[in-house]
């Protein structure tokens, strides 16, 4: 393996912008590094080394006409929910499977321009709807860390890339957890910014008032310079925030001092087990020891997030996946009227997850169910929202799990309400629409396994600034993230 | 005197003269080529998302402010789903239960000059679908059909919809509603409002009920109607088979029906979607809108004068008849011409003969519209003081019109250059009479013997002598009295 | 809260065909759904307003300036099935 995967983002911008190295031979490093291990891995559902070696060319020519990128030929997994102008974007999904992008999303191109290089299309949940990545359609992705067990869900593809240095930056896209609980399973640092901080134009929407693209990294420093160079107002988008973006890369801090840390009442750590409980009981001392204060903090209603998530984004998604239809573009059963043409292209186009969240959402919009499901989850949202505005008036930041448990075995979960539950803590975060991130924070020994966990920090809307900077400073003093590197790193190869 | 009575609302859906479609930069222009007005947004590809048109909003609000409603101060933008081919995103992004505009009312008139007034429900904005071209069934409709073709061109552009209260009383009342509707939105510039383009279509609820009752009755919904006149003709074909139904004791049921054209009747239409459950919830790819008083309140002070407001002051002020004000307010530009020439000459009666008369004939024959001619509304204003100042008399003030159509310039000039005043020197035209009845002996002998008639002769002859000059009362008046002395 | 979802119904809405064993399995799963989404119903909103989203902006539109359509090719290339310069679909049942 070449020495320059294992590089990351800030460094190689660095270098390249220096001309200490250019941004093909990192590119190159990248591709050989995909070709070495992404059969085993999964990460990719197609590696673009062609736009790959045709962008880091361009990138090695800017920099040469002496423009300094803020992510000079930084390698990065592209989530194959966002589109990239002339490249298959599926979703993951059969009825996208031959669909090519004639766009590139906003938040793409803004990575594009600011000097990455897309080494690939990641895998990913089927439509973003899963916790595994094993609703994918089309692949499937193994965790860097045990090649038995599942990445987590959505961005999967993208943890999985950056976990096993097939990219420095993964590209993911949060509904209700699908960037956090990746990060957390794959040992990166996962951020889920301010809803409507990154534009969503060119992310196929699962739901559109949760959809949130952020990065997967390998640093916190890494998902900064990702953050700033992704985030800002869209006019494509309407519900993208106009005002400036704090540049989040030069507020990172090393210590905690005078920052108030809440720690929920409503999330016990008793219920995840010994070795989890202590992980976090040491995180929260961490914290602790770099100067910040723990208070209680309380999110009553947080207990009620997965109800009213599960209303919301299926109701979401059962119109933004109508466009599905067989008449446009996708895949097509025929038929010999349009109705069942439509019935067959979605029943042979869509997975079992994608049905069941269509079919729950339809219902609960449907005539007579409207104010009893729909309307009501979107009042407990408020509460929801409410229960965050309350606890920052206490604090400046919230403490907590990323996930109930680590990284589990392919199959484990064949019940779709336990995976559901997989997003328990991040849910109402997305439902707060409030910045979060989770940050490696130690490890779970199971089954002969040392397995990542993370930590979930959470910020007041448009704090990303101060929530990256006390991740920067978590991860300095207690560098989870560097103690023990998937064995794929390992030359000789693959373990189990 | 029938014992029913009918009772009629119109939904019209009028599409919005923007430069761009309603979510997305498209251009809005009607009869492109199939399918190159098109981008991600209003294809609905994966991944693309809406971002509304300030100006189809304002639009919208402004006619809202027209028709005198009330603009509330919050407004959001829902999704309408069903499955359509035609229709990208299967929803459609609509308003359900907070629209733009929030009653008002379209005041109209009918031909014989009567006024009225129609209650609106409601204006919403939404966009419009694409156009589906059924093959294979050999009319081209949609029954029977093997297959059909989709553009996409129209899908997103924006979509005004009205709603008028159930308070129009026949086909004529209902018709005079939409010409109303339709002349108010011209004269705001919003919309072409053309049905033959589909850039106006409209739908009428029809029942009927017993003269002296208040319950409605049940409607029926009718679609398929592409002119005016097949709205006057569909719904009074469909009053009287609703009216034959209950004569008969049966019962009028709820429904859509299409206008048949051909056959002169209405008959039953299934919907598109057997499950009429449409789901609609706020669309969260867009933001809720705020429309503040003082905006209502610049854009009420901005209004034009509107049709009905012009149609009270033709009829009322300027005492024109009903159809020669609806002649009127239906040629805008000849309109604006009329009011400059009576602004100017303050003689409305005058202003119309001219306007109405001569110069829209000279328009008709010549294909120029008045307002584009050589005759300023100053120049015609000289001619009208020149016919009051009884300067000319009527016959050359036409010969004038024609002349200053003809780019001849100022009817002063003319007039002075060629001595056309009038002659109104008694002894100057009597001695003409004098002439004229020297040299018509014979007549003058005919009218002495008790044939009266043929004065009137011998006054165009003296006129003839006069080229024209003389003052015609002036003339009948000397005639008579050198015909009376003998 | 608490009704039996009927699945063929909510399934024709949402335009997707199910074989009877889908229908019988996603009628046991949404229902074992609904029954943890009923614990919403133990929160008091009566007075509570709905949230749609959380960002607070209004008003957000755009100017009524064109911008560059697709390129007629490219789009009806994705299409399933074309006729021209049109998108074909099957016969339009009137139901
Ligand atoms: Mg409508
Ligand atoms: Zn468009």
């Amino acid at each position: 393996m070449s020495e320059l995967v294992e590089r990351g983002a800030a460094e190689i911008a660095r270098d390249v912008n220096a001309k200490r190295v250019s941004a093909r031979e990192i590119a190159d490093a990248a591709l050989a590094r995909a070709d070495a291990v992404d059969e085993r891995v999964g990460a990719y559902l197609r590696v673009l080394y062609d736009i790959a070696r045709e962008t880091a060319t361009r990138v090695d020519e800017r920099v040469a006409r002496g423009e300094k990128l803020p992510l000079a030929g930084v390698p990065f997994a592209v989530k194959d929910n966002m589109c990239l102008n002339g490249t298959r974007t599926t979703c993951a999904s059969r009825i996208l499977e031959r669909w090519t992008a004639p766009y590139t999303a906003t938040a793409v191109q803004r990575m594009l321009d600011a000097g990455c290089v897309p080494i690939g299309k990641s895998n990913l949940d089927e439509f973003a709807m899963g916790s595994s990545c094993e609703n994918s359609a089309l692949g499937v992705t193994r965790n860097p860390y045990d090649l038995g067990r599942v990445p987590g869900g959505s961005s999967g593809g993208s943890a999985a890339a950056v976990a096993a240095r097939e990219a420095a930056i993964g590209m993911g896209s949060d509904t209700g957890g699908s960037i956090r609980e990746p990060a957390a399973f794959c040992n990166l640092v996962g951020l889920k910014p301010t809803y409507g901080r990154v534009s969503r134009y060119g992310l196929i929407a699962f739901a559109s008032s949760l959809d949130q693209i952020g990065p997967l990294a390998r640093s916190v420093e890494d998902a900064a310079l990702a953050y700033d160079a992704m985030a800002g107002h869209d006019p494509m988008d309407s519900t993208s925030i106009a005002s400036e973006v704090e540049p989040t890369a030069t507020a990172l801090r090393n210590d905690l001092r005078g920052l108030r840390i809440g720690i929920v009442r409503e999330f016990p750590l008793d219920p995840l087990g010994a070795e989890m409980k202590s992980a976090y009981e040491q995180a929260y001392r961490d914290l602790e020891a770099l100067g910040a204060s723990l208070v209680e903090v309380c999110l009553p209603t947080a207990e009620y997030g997965l109800a009213t998530y599960y209303l919301i984004a299926p109701a979401e998604c059962s119109a933004n996946l109508a466009r599905f239809d067989g008449v446009r573009y996708g895949s097509n059963v025929d038929a010999g009227d349009v109705g069942t043409m439509y019935e067959r292209t979605r029943a042979a186009g869509f997975g079992p997850e994608v049905k069941r969240r269509i079919l729950i959402g339809t219902y609960a919009l449907s005539s007579g169910y409207y104010d009893a499901y729909y309307v009501r989850a979107q009042k407990a949202r408020t509460l929801v929202a409410r229960d965050f505005a309350k606890a920052f008036t206490s604090c400046d930041l919230i403490a907590s799990p990323a996930t109930s448990c680590p990284p589990f075995a392919l199959g484990a979960k064949s019940d779709p309400y336990s995976m559901y539950l997989m997003d328990y803590y991040t849910i109402p975060m997305s439902l707060a629409g409030v910045p979060a991130l989770s940050v490696p924070c130690g490890w779970a020994r199971e089954g002969g396994r040392t397995l990542p966990l993370g930590l979930q920090l959470v910020a007041p809307h448009f704090a990303e600034a101060l929530l990256l900077g006390a991740a920067h400073a978590y991860e300095g003093a207690t560098k989870h993230a560097g103690t023990y590197a998937p064995s794929l790193v390992a030359a000789s190869g693959v373990e189990s | 005197m029938s014992a029913y009575e009918a009772v009629v609302g119109i939904e019209c859906h009028v599409e919005l003269k923007t430069r761009t479609k309603m979510f997305c930069g498209c251009t809005n222009a009607f009869g492109a080529e199939p399918n190159t007005q098109v981008c991600p947004v209003c294809l609905a590809l994966p991944g693309a998302l809406p971002v509304p048109n300030r100006v189809a909003i304002a639009q919208t609000l402004r006619a809202g402010v027209a028709f005198g409603a009330d603009i509330p101060a919050f407004s959001k933008f829902d999704r309408k789903n069903y499955f359509y081919p035609d229709m990208p995103k299967n929803y459609q992004i609509s308003q359900y239960d907070m629209p733009l505009v929030v009653g008002g009312e379209v005041r109209y008139w009918l031909e014989d000059g009567t006024t009225g007034s129609c209650p609106l429900e409601r204006i919403h904005l939404e966009e419009d679908t694409g156009k589906s071209t059924h093959a294979g069934s050999g009319d081209g409709r949609i029954a029977g059909s093997a297959y059909s073709l989709v553009d996409f061109n129209r899908a997103g552009v924006p979509l005004m919809e009205c709603v008028s209260a159930p308070a129009l009383h026949g086909a004529a009342e209902a018709v005079a509603f939409l010409a109303s509707l339709r002349r108010t939105l011209l004269e705001l510039g919003v919309s072409d409002v053309k049905m033959e383009e589909g850039s106006l279509r409209c739908d009428a609820n029809v029942s009927v009920r017993l003269v002296g009752t208040s319950q409605l009755g049940t409607k029926a919904e009718i679609k398929n109607m592409n002119s005016f006149r097949s709205v006057h003709r569909a719904i009074e074909s469909e009053i009287d088979r609703q009216i034959a139904l209950l004569e008969k004791g049966e019962r009028v049921i709820q429904e859509t029906r299409g206008w048949d054209e051909i056959h002169g009747v209405t008959h039953p239409m299934r919907s598109k979607e057997e499950a009429h459950d449409y789901r609609y919830f706020p669309d969260p790819d867009l933001v809720p809108l705020e429309i503040s008083a003082s905006d209502v309140e610049r854009m009420r002070a901005e209004l034009p004068e509107l049709p009905w407001q012009r149609f009270e002051r033709y009829t009322g002020r300027y005492d024109l008849g009903a159809k020669q004000a609806t002649q009127l307010i239906d040629n805008p530009s000849l309109a604006r011409y009329f009011d400059r020439v009576v602004e100017l000459s303050r003689n409305p009666q005058q202003s119309t003969n001219f306007v109405l008369g001569e110069l829209s004939r000279l328009a008709n024959d010549t294909g120029t519209p008045v307002a584009d001619s050589s005759i300023a509304p100053e120049a015609l204003c000289e001619l009208i003081a020149l016919v009051e100042g009884k300067t000319i008399n009527s016959k050359i003030a036409k010969e004038l019109v024609e002349r200053m159509w003809a780019g001849e310039g100022s009817p002063r000039a003319i007039v002075e250059r060629e001595g056309l005043a009038q002659t109104s020197d008694p002894a100057a035209v009597d001695k003409i009479v004098e002439d004229v009845l020297a040299r018509n002996a014979d007549v003058v002998a005919d009218y002495r013997n008790g044939k009266t008639s043929v004065a009137g002769y011998l006054v165009g002859q003296v006129m003839k002598a006069s080229r024209g000059k003389a003052d015609p009362q002036l003339v009948a008046e000397l005639v008579k009295k050198r015909l009376g002395a003998s | 809260m608490g009704e039996r979802i009927d699945v063929r119904y909510v399934a024709k809405l949402a335009r997707i065909e199910l074989t009877d064993d889908e229908v019988v399995r996603f009628g046991a799963q949404l229902g074992a759904l609904l029954e943890h989404v009923n614990a919403l119903g133990e929160l008091d909103v009566a007075s509570v307003p709905a949230t749609a989203q959380v960002v607070e902006s209004r008003n957000v539109a755009r100017d009524d300036e064109p911008r560059p359509s697709l390129d007629r090719e490219i789009v009806l290339d994705e299409a399933p099935h074309r006729q021209g310069a049109f998108v074909r679909v099957p016969k339009i049942l009137v139901e």
